[in-house]
This record gives C-alpha cells, structure tokens and sequence, in this order.
C-alpha cells in the first residue's frame, strides 16, 4: 500500500519524514554557539512545536493506512537509508513530539529550581539531541541507524540524568549504572544487527523480510533475534533486565523524568516490536516460542512484583517509577499475546501510559518546587495549600489505576479483552490483582494529600507550572473518552503490521 | 421536552448544584437554598420522565468511547423508580442535611455538599445508564465521590473506615464486575441493556454460574456476603451521609444494579432454566440471617442499622437468585419500601445524636419521652423494616414469599420469617428503652428536648410516607406491569 514515491519533488508533505528528525537535531548545536539560556528555551521550544506540528501531518497522513516513505539523499533502498512511516511509528512520533513540547513549558520555571544557570544551553542542546535520537528510531527503516540514533538518545540521556546532581549526588551513580546497562543493552542489540546482516546481507528491514521468510529455520537469524530481545529488554526495563531505571528516574532532574518515563522506554518496545513483525517472521515458531515461554512470563512477573514494590517504597519518585515497570510489563504482555488485539492494546497503552506518567511525574515535580523533597510524609495536607497541583495528580493517578473515563481504562480495557480472546484466564486475572496494587499505591499518597493535616503551608505553584501539568492531565480524561486518535490508529497500525 | 434532554438535565442538575456548592462557599444560607432548589428541580425532571414514559426502550447515545462501546442512555421502568426514589429522597435529606449539620457542629459544609451533590448526579446517571459500561462508569464515579463523605471527620478512625470502604468497594467492582463485563462483551459482542438478556445462550450453564458470581459478589455495593464490610464501616460518615448514601443512594445503586443486571442482561426466564442462581439463593439467605444475628450484637445504633441494612439488601439479592417474575416485582418493592423505612431509622439516629450525642442504644432510656416525635418515626420504620402491616414494607415481603414459592423454594419462605423475628428483636428494644423511663436517669432526660424542626420533620415526612405506601403500593406494581417489567 506504499504510497507513490515523488523523490526530487519539493512538495512538504513529502519531506515530512526526515524533518520530523532533523528539525531538533540541527537546532541542538545552534543552542551551543548561541550560549544564552532564554533563548535556548524559546528555540527548543519552537522547535519541538515544529516537530509536533510535524508528528500532526504525518499522523493525518498515514492515519487511512498509507505508507510514507523517504529515501536519504535519494539513494534507494536497500543501497541507501530509508524512512518510512506508517501508522504504528506515526503515533509514536506524536506521542514523543508532543510530551517533549509539554515538558518544555514545564522545564522554563522548574529548571531554575533543579539545575545550576551556566548549564541549560547544554541541557537544552541534550534534550534536543535526545528528542532527535527518540525520533529517529520510530522514523527509520534501516536497523543500523535504529542502532545509530538509540545511541544519540541514549548518550544524551546518560547526560541529562546525571544533571539531578546538582539536588542529590547519587544523581551521578544512577547515571553511571544507566551508561553501563545501556552500553551493554545497545552492545547485544549491534551484535544481533550483526548477525542479521551476516545471514541476510542487508540492513533494510523490508528487505530483510523479503530474505528472511526465504532462509527458513536459521540458526544465525534466530541467534541475531535473541541478542536484538535481550539488548531491547535493557533498553525498555524489563524484568529482570530494570535495576537501572528506578534510580535514573528518581534521581533525574523532573523534566528529565517525565520525558523519559513517558518515551524512552516506548520507544525501545516500539523497536521491538518493529523487529519481530517487519524485520522477523512473527509466524515463526521460534518467534513465537521466545514470546510465550519467556516474555510473557517475565511480564507478568514484572506487573505483579514491580506493583507490589512500589506500595512499600516512601520516595514517590521511586514509587512511580516501579510503577513504569509494571506498567512496561502490561505492554510486553500485550505484544507477548501474539494477536492484533494484543498489538493493539500494547500500542495504546504506550500513548495512554506516557500521558498518564508524565502527569503524575509532573505534578510531583510541582510538589517538589515547594516541599524540596519527595518522600511521602512531606505531601501532608498539600491537597488543601496546593489544590491545581494535587488535582492534576488524583487525575492521573485514576489514569493509572484505569477507572473508567480515564486513558488507563482503556487500555486495560483492551488488554483484558485480548488476554480473554487468547484464552489465557489467569493472566487476565494477574492484570487485575496488578491494577488493584495500583489502587493502593496511589490511594496511600491520596490521602497524605488530603487527609492528613500539615505543619508548613505552602502556596501554589505557578500557572507556567500548572499549564503544562493541565495539558497532561486533561488528555489522560480526554484519551479516556475519545479513542479516536489511539485506538483507530492502533488498529489501523496493527493491521499494517500483521499482513 | 425532548427525552434525551431531560435525562441529561437530571444528571447535570446536581453537578451544578455541586459545583455551586463550592462557589457559594462563604454564604451558607445561600448555598443551602440553592442546593435545596436544585433538589427540587432534580426531582422535578425525574417526574417528567416518568410522566412522559411510553414504555419505549430508546437507546439514547452520547457519545461513543471506542466501537461498540458507548456512553447511552435509557429509560425503563426500574430506572425510573429508582431515580423518583433518590431525587425525592434528597430533598428531604437536604433539609434534613443542613439541620444535621449545623445541629452536630460539623466542618467543612461547602466541600460536603459539594460531593453529595456529586454523588446524587452519578446515581442519576446509574438509573438512566443504557448500557453495561455506562453503569459502570457512573458506578465507579459514585465509588470515588463519596470517599470524601466518608472521611469527612478527617480522624484516624474515619480514615480506616474510608478505607475499608474504598477499597473494597474499587476491589469487587475492579477485581470481579469488570471482569464479567468484559466477558460479556467479548462474549455478545454488545453490553446494551435489552429485555429479556442478552446472552442468548452464548454461556454453558457452568459459565452463567460462574458469570452470575462475578456479578453478585463484584457488584459490591449492594454488600452481599463475604463483601459487606464496607456498609458498617462506613457508618463514620456523618449521619445524612449513612442516611441518604448508604441507606438508599449507594446501596440501592448496588442492588439496583443487580436487578437491572439480571433482568436486562441475563434475563429472568434463561437465569430460572438454567438454574445458575440456585446457589446464590443459599448465600443471600445466609447473609440475611448472620447480618441480623450481628445486628443483634450491636449497642451502637448506626452499626446495628448498618447491620439491618445488609440483611435487608440481601433480600433483593434473593429476590434476583429466585429469578422469576414476582421476585423482580418483591426486589423493586423492595428497594422502594426499605429506602423509606431505613431513611427514617437513620434520621431518627442522627436526630438523637443531634439532641443528645448519644450513639448507644443502652444509654437511650427513656428519651421517647422528650422526642416523641423521633421514637414515633423510628417505630413506624422499624415496622416497614420487619414486614409488618400496616405498612408499606409488609409488601414487598409478601410478593418475596410468593416468589420463592413459585421458585419451589421453600426454605426461603422460613429464612424470611425468621428474619422479621430477627428484625423485632433487634429494633423494636429501642422503642421500648425509649418509652420506659427509668427513675435513674429522670432528671438528665429533662434537659433534652427535640432538635430544631429541620431535623425531626424530615423522618417524620418519610415515616408517614411509608405508611402510605400500604395503601398505594398497588400503583408501582400496575406501573411495572403495565410497562412490561414484570408479567
């Protein structure tokens, strides 16, 4: 269903795609040479407003199921690299573009509090390149630039969460512990890369199709897709692979969290699933035995454990941040389930988690601006001093929970409707003893927000602070009650896929 | 006025009300009124509902959440009881409300009215939901609305209270009902509510059992066995709270919802072929007699009435397990005869609480004698409670013997009746502690008098409407026959 390729042309919508990537990545060394901080905010902001306008286009393009595709410099694949969109990468491009607009706004007032003056061109000018990375991965089709911009995003990222030095030294640590994960994550993934070009001779992924289904059963390709799941499962926390996220996202500067905590992680799924239905054979029994047999189990592991993890743990940012885990882990159980229903939920699920993540982040970075700390006796009484804040969090956290009206209901909608479809009864069951974990871990902090009387007060948080808090929160209900733009272009995205 | 409309405006109204609530904040007197006003408008769309009721189950669609999943709504004869029931109850429990709390001194007016009215919106919006998801929605919102209402004292022991309240509230609904609505709809297809069921055989007998579990017990609200920790519990709030919410509003939306579930879902004639409620029959007559027996235990007035309460709404559960036509007609009685009696009992608690600050039965003595009003009140709803004549809740009792009768259910005729001897033994002493005086506490008795009118008129009105519904029962019967509910 390609759409008809117009290269030489100068129409816009047919640059849309290497735009989308290349706006951030030429504006980041701008901010560097300029070297001035307000400024550097007004340009990344407009630039991640392009690239948003940009995710916009192109979600309207392929949202009837047409491909978009670019050829870098014209060469044409497989020779040359090759962007292609289609609808499964395009919601991911949105759901990246506009969470990193929203955290700018967030980040001109918070940054003051979280990050010495002298270094926010630099910071930007790293988020930018990390927004870059990010964009990439989702946009291309050659998997050695797959290989190429999980770098830049994830070199970058090293960078940006050890900026929560300034707060907390242990900053420094969990930024060190995430270089070496990582670099051992991106290591597997280059070496599976490695295999598969050694086996196929090819390093676009329509091509490698093509080959791949004319190998059949072979051993390179098989050993290739294992070190490709294992480096992913770095990149995207699964368990048992996680030990480097929960103190990444505590220790990280506030926007860094919330930037992460609703893309990073989607974007190495996003990878993954990619892999396993346009570069592999998902009806390959190997395939489909890896996701049974391991993935499925380590997810469900995850939904469980990491829930019951963060009920106990007083430091909300590390709260959360288990709670990402066992929210990953509803992800992989949907892709694990191997059916577009499956697909789908995991698919929606990225976008209603990323919004519902980057609320509850964001106000309890907006909490922190006052209390200079997380833990959870210092919310006393906020909900009374600090009622837009605390009001945005209840908000996402019944998200989390997914009571219905919300974005969570949704898809976990949707993930029990496909585990039920299966025929897995007691993996539905585990989703919802997971969800009424989330109940409580939420609920404990609820009611230290409004039920228990305070010592200090503290007066609100600015509207440049509110705004963005707002937007999120306002989309976790929005996404709750229109599925338009989740739900249709999943489906539509999960069709594409599974032919 | 268009159907559609009026639906919305009785959804809407209390929202505003709410949302008023807490612009008004610095003028009670204001606020109050416009609350009362809005009660009164509540009530007012509710009746021209019912008046204009065809029998035409139009699905009125708001908006679609994702395909085949709707928010709809619609109107049958069920709804439109419950919807008359609550609005109408409101309004006397908002006089009622602003008596209680300016009489006890409680805090925080503005944000407890503000999510009562809340709460009234999202009961309306039970009543009148079309389809299984849309109940659902609303029941969940009502879960979450009145946890505050709950916790309103703030003190450690309301917040466990609340909690227990919540959380097994949000558990069932979450753990259970969710779970048979989705396999419902991944199983039909549909989750629209229709007469005569939808299952249409889709379910093997052992998987309706199973199905009819998930419901029973995940519908948590209406506080069946082994889930009805959460009724006494709640008795922290303060008293319109336990009296509107959790003597008509909230419980009521949970047996509601069963009813609806039953008639509107499974569908009464292929729940009796298949007989995958005979076993629900069993647990509802146990949760009848052990929560009178505890009842019985109790010397705290608001935990014995939390008690009854539980016993008296497991007989609508009954009411659904014997599945047949005279059980849906007792469980609607039911609903409408013990919200009127129980109303009153707990009035009549809190309007001793407000004259007294008296919570235990045991230090009652003698005080019918200054609050005649009151123990008159508290004895007429004790009788519709017990299921005596004159009074309306001997009907509703009546239609549940005949039921089980028809449902070859034998025992349950003796469960019943051994539950109205329960019911005397553990509400009627308080009348008699009130009317003996005990020459010990004659003279603190004197310094007690009747709370302000705003307090003791509303059980009163309640109490006398309870009456009146012996004589007029036949009316709601004819209404439910007439449009086809029952047969």
């Amino acid at each position: 269903m390609a759409s008809e390729i117009k290269q030489g042309t100068l129409e816009l919508v047919n640059h849309l795609p290497i735009l989308q990537v290349i706006t951030p990545m030429l504006i980041a060394p701008i901010l560097v040479v300029l070297n001035n901080k307000t400024l550097s905010w007004l340009l990344s902001f407009v630039g991640t407003l392009a690239c948003l306008f940009i995710s916009i286009l192109l979600v309207q393009a392929v949202s009837d199921g047409s491909v978009l595709t670019y050829y870098l410099g014209g060469w044409i694949p497989p020779i040359g690299i090759e962007y292609r969109i289609d609808a499964a990468n395009a919601i991911l491009l949105f759901l990246i573009s506009i969470i990193s607009a929203i955290v700018l706004i967030f980040s001109y007032s918070s940054l003051y509090a979280e990050i010495p003056e002298e270094k926010h061109t630099l910071f930007y000018s790293c988020f930018l390149l990390c927004l870059t990375g990010l964009l990439g991965v989702v946009a291309t089709a050659d998997i050695f630039n797959v290989f190429v911009f999980l770098e830049i995003s994830s070199l970058s990222t090293y960078v940006l969460v050890a900026q929560g030095a300034f707060l907390d030294r242990r900053a420094l640590s969990a930024s060190f512990n995430y270089l070496i994960m990582g670099t051992i994550g991106a290591t597997f993934f280059v070496i599976g890369i490695g295999y598969i070009y050694m086996a196929t001779g090819s390093l676009n992924m329509i091509d490698i199709a093509e080959r791949v289904s004319q190998l059949g059963d072979n051993r390179t390709i098989q050993a290739g897709f294992a070190f490709i799941v294992v480096g992913m499962g770095l990149k995207l926390a699964m368990v048992p692979l996680h030990v480097w996220l929960p103190n990444a996202y505590t220790f990280a500067p506030t926007v860094v969290t919330c930037f992460l905590a609703a893309t990073a992680t989607k974007v190495a799924l996003y990878v993954l699933i990619r892999f396993v239905f346009s570069v592999f054979n998902y009806e390959d029994n190997f395939v489909n035995e890896l996701f049974f047999l391991l993935l499925m189990p380590l997810a469900v592991i995850a939904m469980i454990a990491a829930s019951v993890i963060a009920i106990f743990k007083q430091n909300l940012k590390k709260l959360l941040a288990y709670s990402s885990l066992a929210q990953i882990g509803y992800m992989l159980l949907g892709l694990s389930l191997m059916s577009q229903k499956g697909l789908a939920s995991s698919l929606v699920h990225m976008v209603n988690h990323g919004f519902t993540k980057a609320a509850l982040f964001m106000s309890l970075g907006a909490f922190m601006l006052n209390t200079k700390n997380v833990y959870i006796k210092s919310l006393r009484g906020l909900g009374k001093s600090m009622p837009f804040t605390s009001g945005a969090f209840v908000i996402g956290g019944l998200s989390l929970i997914g009571v219905p009206g919300t974005a969570g209901f949704i898809s976990k909608w949707l993930l029990l409707e496909a585990a039920l479809e299966t025929g897995y009864w007691l993996v539905a069951v585990l989703i919802i003893a997971s969800s009424l974990f989330a109940v409580i871990y939420i609920w404990k902090i609820i009611e230290v927000l409004y039920f228990s009387d305070s010592s200090e007060s503290y007066s609100e948080v600015g509207a440049l602070i509110l705004m963005p808090i707002w937007i999120l929160a306002l989309f976790c209900i929005f996404l709750g009650i229109n599925t338009s733009l989740t739900v249709d272009v999943a489906n539509m995205a999960t069709e594409i896929l599974f032919k | 006025m268009p159907v559609e409309f009026l639906i919305f405006l009785t959804v809407f109204t209390p929202a505003l009300a709410g949302g008023l609530n807490l612009i008004l904040n610095k003028k009670p007197n204001v606020r109050d009124t416009v609350t009362l006003l809005s009660a009164l408008i509540t009530f007012y769309f509710s009746v021209n509902i019912f008046l204009g009721f065809d029998g035409q189950a139009t699905q009125y669609k708001l908006s679609t959440i994702m395909p085949g999943i709707d928010i709809s709504f619609h109107i049958e004869p069920l709804g439109i009881i419950f919807s008359l029931l609550a609005s109408g109850l409101w309004i006397l429990t908002h006089i009622y409300a602003i008596g209680y709390m300016r009489g006890a001194k409680e805090k925080n007016h503005s944000r407890f009215f503000f999510f009562f009215s809340v709460s009234i919106a999202s009961v309306m919006g039970i009543s009148f939901s079309g389809n299984l998801f849309t109940l659902f929605l609303f029941y969940e919102i009502l879960t979450l609305i009145t946890f505050p209402l709950v916790a309103h004292k703030g003190s450690t022991e309301a917040l466990r209270g609340a909690r227990v309240y919540l959380s097994i509230l949000l558990g069932t609904s979450i753990g259970l009902q969710l779970l048979g609505i989705i396999w419902i709809y991944f199983s039909v297809g549909t989750l629209d509510f229709v007469k005569g069921g939808i299952l249409n055989g889709s379910f093997g007998s052992l998987e309706l059992t199973f199905l009819v579990g998930l419901f029973a017990f995940g519908i948590g609200k209406a506080a069946l066995f082994p889930f009805h920790r959460w009724l006494p519990a709640a008795m922290v709030a303060p008293t319109p709270v336990s009296a509107l919410l959790h003597a008509v509003a909230v419980v009521k939306a949970g047996v509601f919802t069963v009813l609806k579930v039953g008639v509107y879902i499974f569908g009464v004639e292929s729940l009796s072929v298949s007989g995958a409620t005979d076993w629900l029959t069993w647990v509802a007559c146990f949760s009848i007699l052990f929560a009178s027996l505890i009842a019985m235990t109790k010397d705290n007035l608001k935990a014995r009435l939390a008690y009854s309460t539980i016993s008296q709404l497991a007989y609508v559960v009954l009411a659904f397990s014997l599945a047949n036509s005279l059980g849906v007609l007792g469980g609607a009685l039911q609903i409408v005869t013990h919200a009127f009696g129980k109303i009153t009992l707990f009035m009549c608690a809190g309007s001793i609480y407000v004259a007294t600050k008296k919570t235990n039965i045991s230090d009652m003595q003698g005080l019918g004698t200054v609050m005649p009003i009151t123990f008159l009140s508290f004895l007429i709803g004790a009788i519709s409670i017990i299921g005596l004549p004159p009074i309306g809740g001997s009907w509703a009792k009546w239609f549940l013997i005949l039921a089980s009768l028809e449902a070859d259910k034998q025992f349950v005729v003796l469960v019943l009746l051994t539950s109205s001897l329960l019911n005397i033994a553990y509400l009627l002493p308080l009348i008699a502690k009130g009317f003996y005086l005990n020459p010990t506490v004659q003279t603190e008795i004197k310094s007690f008098k009747e709370p302000s009118a705003l307090v003791w008129l509303p059980p009163a009105i309640t109490a006398s409407i309870s009456f009146l519904l012996f004589f007029y029962v036949g009316y709601i019967r004819d209404f439910m026959i007439n449009y086809g509910l029952v047969s």
